[in-house]
């Protein structure tokens, strides 16, 4: 496996109006990992992510992608270039069906051969979503609609996915069919950061994790390292 | 005539009318869908779409004559025209404002209405223009009732046109973004829409569908003069709000009823033509008193 960086963050500062949310982060993901970032409410892991995709300026500071300065960069530039968000709390399209919204997800494709195929793919990984293909997203229960917003993502064949809390709200069961998910896609060839509230399943995967706490970075290392230090994982069970 | 070929009439002049309501709800409830603006202009754009249709079948007419063909060129071109002039109008009074509170951006509106009435008046010296083609008068007669060819291809152009549109916003990938912009923006960013873009080009069509109503309006009623837009604007708004505000089917279907009911309510023991306008706006307050979310509105309650 190479281990060429693919996400650099170098000292990155991001406001809302007057609420300085991040204080100056660097971080880094390689090709082919999975790296995960924790911290409790409010410590500024969607915000990472946000200014990461675009949709919240930086202060300052400096987002590199494969080597790509993109922290001026329009989001659906930074989608175009791989670089795929899934957002805290799903945001799937209620109101469109299923299909429809796996559809969106490859906007940027012109193919329409190329964009069925995905589809099946994704129904391969997901069959509960072939299933529902005609129906409303909304009606769909909260573990479908997250695996909806992976499968969505997945749309765009991403080389680096930005996932927020997809375990949120969700029952144990249906977390460990997520996890296993997470853990297929990477296998598969895609890396991936993820943002959670619970260090305990996050760790489980992760070959390296970053603690947030208001802003900050308070704690790095290897997936194992932090796996045995037992305060991370009594701070952040997320429970 | 008998009291039934009248109806008839009515329901055949309610189709006509109705169908130019709701080309131009259409347009409001795509620009309120995906921005939440009450774009007060809008009548207005239908207005100029009537002139530019108006000055081009003038320039069209020696060549190719004022017929069908001229009378078809001269619409799509004005269509193209006007619906740049919607995506002009969005890029410089409206974008700017979009993350102001809502109140600025609905006097720009009422401002960009008054900027486009007033220009047409001082262009046209506030004259009626007559809107001459060769059309003629010929058509069928069904008993006592008389149908022009030429409504007949009004009813169908609009027709076409409302399928045009159903087939864009539900089978292409720009109209399912549309779709989407209206859901969620942020979503839709992430998704790689380029949002600005996509909201450029819901201008682009409500506007161009408004001014071919608006040229088909001048061959239908054969002169247009610089307030024409303003009762159609408030009726196309109606019959948006009637088939429930950003819903497209709900825009044709609302155009549709109130074209409908206008004409037959005319014929009501003491409702003259004259009470016309007074039927529209009574169905308004009824539907928003009973059922405030139109007729395919979708209700405000969401799902977690
Ligand atoms: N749109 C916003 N406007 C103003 N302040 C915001 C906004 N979004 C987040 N914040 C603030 O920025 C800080 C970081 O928020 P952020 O959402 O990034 O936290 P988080 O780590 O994702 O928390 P959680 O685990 O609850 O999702 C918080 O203090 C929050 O109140
Ligand atoms: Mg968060």
């Amino acid at each position: 496996m190479m281990t060429e960086t693919i996400l650099a963050i170098e000292q990155l500062e991001t406001y809302y109006g007057k609420i300085h949310a991040l204080k100056g982060i660097s971080l880094e993901v390689k090709q082919g990992q999975i790296v995960t970032l924790l911290g409790s409410n409010g410590a500024g892991k969607s915000t990472t992510l946000r200014t990461i995709s675009g949709l919240v300026p930086a202060g300052a500071g400096k987002v590199s992608f494969m080597g790509r300065d993109i922290t001026k960069e329009e989001p659906h530039n930074i989608v175009s270039m791989g670089l795929i968000h899934v957002p805290e709390g799903r945001r799937i399209f209620k109101g469109l069906t299923v299909k429809e919204n796996l559809e969106l997800g490859s906007f940027t494709l012109k193919d329409d051969m190329e964009r069925q195929k995905r589809i099946e793919h994704v129904f391969e990984i997901f069959p509960i979503l072939e299933d529902r293909q005609k129906q409303d997203a909304g009606l769909l229960s909260g573990g479908e609609q997250q695996m909806l917003a992976i499968g969505r993502a997945m749309m765009t064949e991403p080389k680096l996915l930005l996932l927020d809390e997809p375990s949120m709200g969700l029952a144990p069961i249906i977390v460990r069919e997520i996890m296993r998910i997470i853990k297929r896609l990477n296998e598969e060839g895609t890396t991936i950061l993820l943002v959670e509230q619970n260090a305990k399943i996050a760790l489980k995967l992760a070959d390296y994790g970053y603690v947030l706490e208001t802003g900050k970075i308070v704690m790095e290392g290897d997936g194992a390292t932090l796996r045995e230090d037992r305060s991370i994982v009594q701070a952040y069970l997320g429970a | 005539m008998s009291l039934q070929e009248i109806i008839l009439q009515q329901l055949i002049n309610g189709l006509l009318i109705g169908s130019f309501y709701s080309l131009v709800a259409l347009g409001y409830t795509m620009v309120y869908g995906i921005i939440k603006l009450l774009n007060f202009a809008h009548g207005d754009i239908y207005m100029v779409g009537a002139f530019v249709g108006f000055a081009l079948l003038g320039v069209f007419s020696t060549a190719i004559g004022a017929g069908w063909l001229g009378i078809v060129a001269a619409m799509l071109c004005s269509m193209v025209l006007v619906g740049l002039l919607g995506v002009v109008i969005q890029r410089v009074a409206y974008r700017p404002l979009l993350k102001a509170p809502r109140l600025s951006i609905l006097i720009t509106a009422v401002g960009m209405s008054l900027v486009l009435y007033n220009f047409v008046m001082v262009l046209t010296n506030g004259e009626y223009k007559a809107f001459n083609t060769d059309l003629g008068f010929s058509g069928v007669s069904l008993g006592a009732l008389y149908i022009t060819y030429t409504q007949i291809v009004l009813v169908v152009a609009t027709a076409l046109l409302m399928l045009g549109l159903h087939w864009f916003i539900n089978k292409t990938m720009y109209g399912k973004a549309m779709r989407a912009i209206a859901i969620d923006q942020d979503a839709c960013r992430l998704m790689g829409i380029n949002v600005n873009k996509t909201i450029a080009l819901t201008f682009f069509v409500g506007s161009a569908l408004a001014a071919a109503a608006g040229v088909m309006a001048g061959v239908y009623y054969g002169s247009i003069h610089f307030f024409m837009g303003f009762v159609i604007g408030l009726k196309a708004f109606t019959a948006a709000v009637i088939g429930g505000i950003g819903s497209i089917p709900g825009a044709m279907l609302g155009g549709l009823v109130l074209g409908l009911l206008e004409a037959l309510g005319t014929q009501l023991p003491m409702v003259g033509s004259e009470w016309k306008d007074v039927f529209a706006f009574v169905i308004l307050i009824l539907l928003l008193v009973f059922k405030p979310t139109g007729i395919l509105g979708k209700s405000e309650i969401e799902r977690m």
